[in-house]
């Protein structure tokens, strides 16, 4: 009528968005995931190979630090699945209540590894260099899972390196990134010396851009991986699908051509997260036989 | 029906236009409101990055207003008074970062003052690193919001009419002279409220800086990158932050404003 075009025009154009997202919606579902940033690469080819199966399912992808991640959630983002680094940020959520305790389980395990440049600027050839030289370090930001285990395994190192190892190597820390996967940008771009990040975030993209250096079994540091479906989640079938699918011989494989390792039933139980009120400076314990993964050759 | 339809269209205006109000005020108010309810200020003593990360901000913007009104005063002087080939193309290169998204600034500024960037592998051979310094934070900020500056004196000084600056010259006043005693107590105003923008431009500057620069307590810091560093694990920080941020640019505002009414009134 007379309200006529400009209503109309109006709501055209704020409708016309809705519509296209909202029917799309009606015929197939979204499967929206958030995972901590080292499982960029693996997570993305087990969606390509979860949705040959699930046809009519999409998959949506929020990748950044656990921390980051488990604090949206806590500000209600809506989201189907968390697959986080470390338990602590996990259990925040857990504790929030929008995850069931019971909900949550295992589904990889990773380890770290001292990262430099190709050409190795400040010519390190271990862990031990961080506290005895003068170069340019850069670890994840406080808080997030990564930064948590590697002031674990630089405590760890103490009684070998002397008391004061950790805050002599934290002493050569210019930079504190976001999430691990910048910490590697920076080193494969050659601005910064030193690293500490997790062996597969070493992808085959950076491969040739920087040296690896391995960090012995006994300071090494477990991280354990736990994933959960959102109780709040709409589709909770197609999570839990997915969640299987992940713990399945076939996920597992994905995730072990990515370097991640299986989490073995032994390793769940008797890991301990270093979390903020424990104190960091007791490394994690695996009372199994051995390790999950045997940790990197030596690259010379 | 000429009566109703007026009214349904004015309904409609101020219907559509409360709600742009709302969608940009809302944010602002919860912050606000949530830091001041949320008793944020308790936290506060335990949060010594607030101090350096304030501290900081100020030392590296007031180095960057300074570097902007050395460097961008006679590049704008020069882009108002002088036509030569390829002006256009000048005046492009300075817009562009207004426009531009920082992380791609910052991107460029690494991959040219980086360790191993186009500028930068020289500068390392001569010892000097610029990545992960002060230093790194004052030239991302400059190369953001420096524009600022530059185009707003550029308009000041359009705004000296040249019979002004040719009637200064018949009485005898020539370079130095007539810029330091006619054209800058003309343009001051525009200056000014130029280097306000410029400001707070750069207080609030963040994706150059996180890229370029890095992310480092008491070293590369700033407001802006504590609010994104802790805000997941010490919530009440990056609301006081985000608080003290708002307040400074609140007070940007104001000034500049009133620079602009002043030189209204003038005109």
């Amino acid at each position: 009528m007379c309200i006529g075009r400009s209503l109309r025009t109006v709501c055209v154009i704020v409708a016309l968005p809705l519509f296209i997202f909202s029917t799309q919606g009606q015929q197939r579902q979204t499967l929206t995931i958030y995972a901590a940033t080292s499982l960029t690469d693996a997570f993305e080819e087990l969606a390509a190979v979860f949705l040959e199966n699930h046809p009519e399912t999409d998959i949506v992808f929020n990748f950044a630090s656990s921390s980051k991640l488990a604090a949206q959630l806590l500000a209600g983002a809506p989201a189907d699945i968390f697959a986080s680094a470390n338990s602590s940020q996990m259990d925040l959520v857990v504790a929030d209540g929008r995850i069931s305790e019971g909900a949550v389980q295992s589904f990889a395990t990773n380890r770290l590894v001292l990262i430099a440049p190709a050409d190795n600027p400040a010519e390190i050839s271990g862990i031990e260099d961080l506290g005895s030289k003068t170069l340019l370090l850069v670890l994840a930001v406080t808080g997030t899972p990564i930064r948590d285990y590697t002031n674990a395994m630089f405590a760890s190192h103490n009684d070998e390196y002397g008391d004061d190892f950790a805050k002599r190597a934290l002493g050569n820390l210019v930079s504190e990134e976001s999430n691990v996967r910048q910490v590697v940008a920076r080193i494969a771009l050659g601005e910064a010396d030193a690293g500490i990040v997790y062996q597969t975030d070493v992808t085959d993209e950076v491969r040739d851009d920087v040296i690896r250096f391995p960090i012995e079994d006994r300071h090494n540091q477990i991280a354990s991986y736990p994933v959960a479906a959102l109780d709040d989640t709409a589709i909770p079938e197609l999570s839990e699908a997915f969640i299987v699918f992940l713990r399945s011989d076939d996920g597992q494989s994905i995730l072990g051509a990515f370097g991640f390792c299986s989490p073995s039933r032994e390793a769940d139980e008797t890991t301990t997260e270093p979390t903020a009120e424990t104190g960091q400076d007791k490394p994690i314990v695996v009372e199994t036989e051995v390790a999950p993964c045997e940790g990197l050759e030596a690259e010379s | 029906m000429k009566v109703w339809k007026l009214k349904a269209d004015k309904l409609l205006l101020v219907a559509v236009s409360a709600f742009a109000f709302l969608l940009l005020a809302i944010p602002i108010f919860v912050l606000v409101v949530s830091g001041l309810g949320s008793r944020a200020w308790e936290g506060l003593p335990e949060s010594s990055s607030i101090l350096t990360a304030t501290l900081l901000s100020f030392a590296s913007t007031l180095a960057v207003v300074c570097l902007a009104a050395l460097l961008g005063t006679p590049l704008a002087y020069v882009l108002s008074r002088f036509e030569f080939r390829g002006k256009r193309i000048v005046s492009l290169f300075i817009e562009l970062p207004i426009v531009m998204p920082p992380a791609v600034a910052g991107l460029a500024l690494l991959i040219t003052f980086g360790r191993r960037g186009f500028i930068g592998a020289w500068l390392a051979d001569a010892g000097i690193v610029i990545p992960f310094t002060i230093l790194a934070v004052i030239i991302a900020q400059f190369f953001i919001s420096a524009p600022f500056y530059i185009r707003s004196a550029q308009v000041g000084f359009s705004s000296v009419s040249a019979e002004v600056e040719d009637a200064a010259r018949v009485d005898g006043a020539y370079g130095w002279q007539m810029f330091w005693y006619i054209t800058l107590p003309i343009a001051w105003r525009a200056l000014a409220s130029g280097m306000i923008l410029c400001w707070a431009r750069a207080v609030g500057e963040f994706g150059a800086t996180i890229l370029f620069a890095g992310n480092l307590q008491g070293r590369t810091q700033t407001m802006p990158l504590l609010v994104y560093s802790v805000f997941e694990r010490d919530i009440s920080a990056a609301i006081w932050t985000g608080l003290i941020l708002i307040v400074l640019a609140l007070v940007a505002l104001f000034v500049s404003q009133w620079f602009a009414a002043t030189q209204d009134r003038l005109d």
